[in-house]
């Protein structure tokens, strides 16, 4: 990957600083400090370390993919130029943090900060220490950056999965106790941390499963015998996913499933929400309404308080997905006309209207006010009730199935088509003999549905309900998951879930951080990848057209 | 029989008025042409027809039926289609998808039958496909049609714009400026798959035109428009000579001149 403009000196030391500059500001913050009381791998290194280094490392990364292939020693100084320079703010700053009280105007500059920054060892040898490693480190990552891809992926990989497996050390713990005993966590854990040899082996397993996997990966030639190859691996691999998450309650245990269900609702809602913004491009921002009906209806109609009717669960759900099928019609009528900025501001006011109206006096008889809904009683099945979260689960996962079936097939049908064509030009659609009305109402309808449907299981997930968990920052939270893992693109839905509401329920620890890591994260997003993690394929239907079967004769 | 009539269609703006008691017929199975200078009002009678406007006076008749105050979908379902003076793909959807998209008024299925897939929706697609494969090779884009319709070279981008709108199976398809931007022999290939859209699907054709070449090698009949008014109306070789289309585009006296 070579770049035609090829970068100089000047941009290197441009590069470095701002690398620098990026570690200093998250020091400032605290943000260093407190990920340092998290190791990755004991005695060695923590996350603060990693997020100290990862700004050299990759600038120096991204840097040596701008000097031309055959300058091989020049890339390799330029990346250790990098990191030598990434460390003097730094060091700076722990010049400062010795000689001066500056933790008066910032008080996140701690002892524990300046010794995490020095590695322990005294400004001076810990100084010389850091610029020492943050230079090897560029140089290694401009290092990474020449070998061919066969060696430079599987090693990425393996590094990958090692700060996975490091990061998540605790609840990896928590799972090789539950499954092979104490013997074997003393053997990979080191207290809460991985140990050395562990780690070293996850990233030698990781890295050879890759680079084997790369040698055996067929050529990407578009034969109808490839693609025919490549259907019957992708069923294969949708078989095998699916059999592993019926299973996935029994390995991840209590914990891991409860943030698995809060992530597979969350997976529901997106589904919704991309119909409407990903396929139909009507910019909804009041999406909340939707699962806010929903969970009331649920909870109004199986409450066995003094507010419900007693219905049961099956039965009441139907009735709780219509009736926010219906609020999704009833809102779209009045935004017909509407488009962009004020769509988005009219469906702001509809979700926040919705909430209110939950909160009012008015119908503080019908819904409980503040007070909301209790007794909601959990979903069962002959007999059989749905209490633990492990149980749970399957109602969540036959939730995300169905959504994600509905909205697959109806993406590749007619009425996707009619969709991505208003999304794409509004006006032209109508010249094609589109109905702007009645399919401008669907998307909505269909939105509603999913968000309606999260919103039912949400009550009887939780038994009791309160208008204050439906509140703007719901809406935000699938608009910004369905944006990170790429608008329209259904994987991407529960990638986008998967990193925006599982990742900070795993560190909750950084919870006061969250916001500014979402910020940071759709920043930085927006600028290197604006299609997001999974963007969707463009489907191949001409090269298919030829080996699809012939259609079915009339009789 | 008239394809299109239309009598006294007027369509004001405010004070302007774009387009001023217009009344044309278009036989059945012509080429006919609208020409005038810039912002006589040719694209705002188009716009007209189809519904985007609705006009404030007059009558448009498409073989017989009134569509003064129909929608833009319900025109196009009666059989009238058209092109964009500029290029007006659906960018973001491969080329098969766009001609798809066209043909979405033939479409007998409910969206229920999507998500089952019943027999009915599996045929009905293959069938589309096929159609819209069929159009793409006619149209001369074999072997494009999985590329997204904004990566396509321009003059693919005119060609795969009218195979959209065949899919819609028209019987008068409204074609603004079809070879705007084009090289002299892009041109005459343009001109040649005009004609062969009348001559091969039997399709009446009203073209807005600048391109003298064109207007004069390929239609039957040209109105000329000027000041939202028609000014003349016959053969190329009357329109020619007519003293009022000359001066129209060249100026006050100039007619005496070029006669």
């Amino acid at each position: 990957m070579t770049i035609t403009k090829s970068i100089e000196i000047r941009d290197v030391i441009k590069f470095g600083l701002l690398a620098g500059v990026i570690v200093l500001s998250l020091s400032v913050i605290g943000f260093i400090d407190l990920l340092g009381t998290r190791e990755l791998v004991a005695g060695m290194f923590t996350l603060g370390h990693i997020f100290m280094l990862a700004a050299p490392f990759g600038m120096a990364f991204v840097s040596a993919g701008k000097v031309s292939a055959d300058e091989k020693n020049k890339a390799l100084g330029y990346g250790f130029l990098i990191g030598v320079i990434a460390a003097l703010p730094l060091v700076v700053l722990a010049i400062l943090a010795t000689s001066f009280d500056i933790r008066q105007f910032l008080p996140n500059v701690s002892p524990s900060l300046i010794s995490l920054l020095t590695f322990g060892q005294g400004l001076t040898v810990g100084s010389l220490i850091l610029v020492v490693v943050t230079g090897i480190l560029g140089l290694l990552a401009a290092g990474l950056h020449t070998l061919p891809d066969r060696f430079q992926h599987p090693l990425i990989t393996g590094l990958g999965w090692m700060l996975i497996a490091g990061t998540f050390s605790e609840i990896l713990l928590g799972r090789v106790r539950a499954f092979f005993g104490r013997g074997v966590v003393k053997l990979i854990f080191a207290g809460k941390a991985l140990n050395p040899i562990a780690a070293l082996i996850i990233f030698v397993l990781a890295a050879g499963i890759t680079y084997w996997l790369d040698t055996r990966a067929p050529k990407k030639e578009e034969t109808v015998e490839d693609i025919k190859k490549l259907q019957k691996m992708t069923k294969i691999r949708i078989g095998l996913g699916i059999l592993l998450l019926l299973v996935s309650p029994l390995i991840l245990g209590t914990y891991l499933t409860e943030v698995a269900n809060n992530v597979g609702l969350y997976v529901i809602m997106g589904l919704g929400l991309n119909i409407v913004v990903g396929f139909a491009g009507l910019l909804d921002l009041g999406f909340v309404a939707f699962f806010a009906i929903g969970a009331f209806a649920m909870g109004v109609l199986t409450s066995e308080g003094h507010l419900g009717l007693g219905l049961t669960f099956w039965t009441a759900l139907p009735f709780s997905v219509l009736a926010s099928t219906l609020a999704g019609v009833v809102l779209g009528i009045p935004v017909l006309g509407m488009r962009g900025d004020y769509l988005a501001i009219v469906t702001l006011g509809f979700g926040e209207i919705i909430r209110i109206l939950a909160l009012s006096d008015m119908l503080k008889p019908y819904i409980g006010g503040a007070q909301g809904i209790l007794q909601i009683p959990k979903p069962s099945i002959m007999g059989f009730e749905f209490i633990q979260p492990e149980s749970l689960f399957y109602i969540v996962l036959l939730g995300v199935l169905l959504a994600a079936f509905i909205s697959w097939r109806l993406r590749d049908s007619r009425l996707g088509r009619q969709w991505m064509a208003m999304r794409d030009d509004e006006d032209v659609a109508e010249a094609m003999g589109i109905n702007l009305v009645s399919t401008k109402l669907m998307a909505f309808a269909s939105g509603a549905f999913f968000g309606g449907l999260a919103g039912a299981i949400f009550a009887s997930k939780l038994t009791s309900i309160f208008p204050h968990s439906f509140n703007l920052i719901v809406s935000i939270n699938v608009l910004s998951l369905i944006i990170v893992g790429g608008l329209g693109s259904l994987p991407g839905v529960v990638v986008g879930a998967l990193i925006l509401v599982g990742l900070p329920e795993l560190l909750r620890e950084f919870a006061e951080h969250r916001m500014l890591i979402y910020g940071a994260l759709l920043i930085v997003m927006m600028l290197a990848k604006p299609e997001g993690f999974w963007p969707s394929e463009i489907i191949k239907r001409e090269l298919h057209a030829h080996e699809e079967p012939e259609p079915v004769s009339s009789d | 029989m008239h394809v299109l009539s239309t009598t006294d269609v007027t369509k004001k703006f405010g004070g302007l008025v774009a387009v001023n008691q217009f009344d044309f017929d278009i036989p059945e199975g012509r080429i006919y042409s609208v020409i005038g200078p810039n912002g006589a009002g040719k694209t705002t009678f188009f716009n007209c027809i189809t519904g985007f406007y609705e006009s404030d006076g007059g009558a448009i008749k498409f073989m017989g039926r009134v569509l003064n105050g129909k929608s833009t979908d319900q025109i196009t379902r009666m059989g009238v289609s058209r092109t964009y003076q500029n290029i007006r793909l659906f960018s973001n959807m491969t080329a098969i998808e766009n001609i798809l998209v066209g043909r979405h008024p033939h479409y007998k299925t409910f969206w229920m039958e999507a998500i089952v897939q019943t027999k009915r929706v599996l045929r009905e697609e293959a069938e589309a496909l096929e159609e819209a494969l069929h159009l793409l090779d006619f149209v001369g884009l074999q072997g494009l049609g999985d590329q997204l319709a904004t990566n396509l070279p321009y003059g693919a981008q005119r060609r795969l714009e009218i195979a959209r709108a065949l899919a819609n199976r028209p019987k008068l398809l409204l074609l603004d400026e079809p070879t705007a931007g084009m090289n002299p022999n892009e041109t005459i290939e343009m001109m040649r798959f005009i004609q062969r859209l009348r001559d091969e699907l039997g399709i009446t054709i009203l073209l807005i035109e600048h391109d003298m070449k064109v207007v004069m090698g390929i239609s039957e009949n040209i109105g000329v428009m000027d000041f939202g008014t028609k000014i003349a109306e016959g053969t190329p070789e009357e329109i020619q000579r007519n003293p009022q289309v000359i001066e129209a585009y060249l100026g006050r006296g100039a007619s005496s001149e070029v006669l």
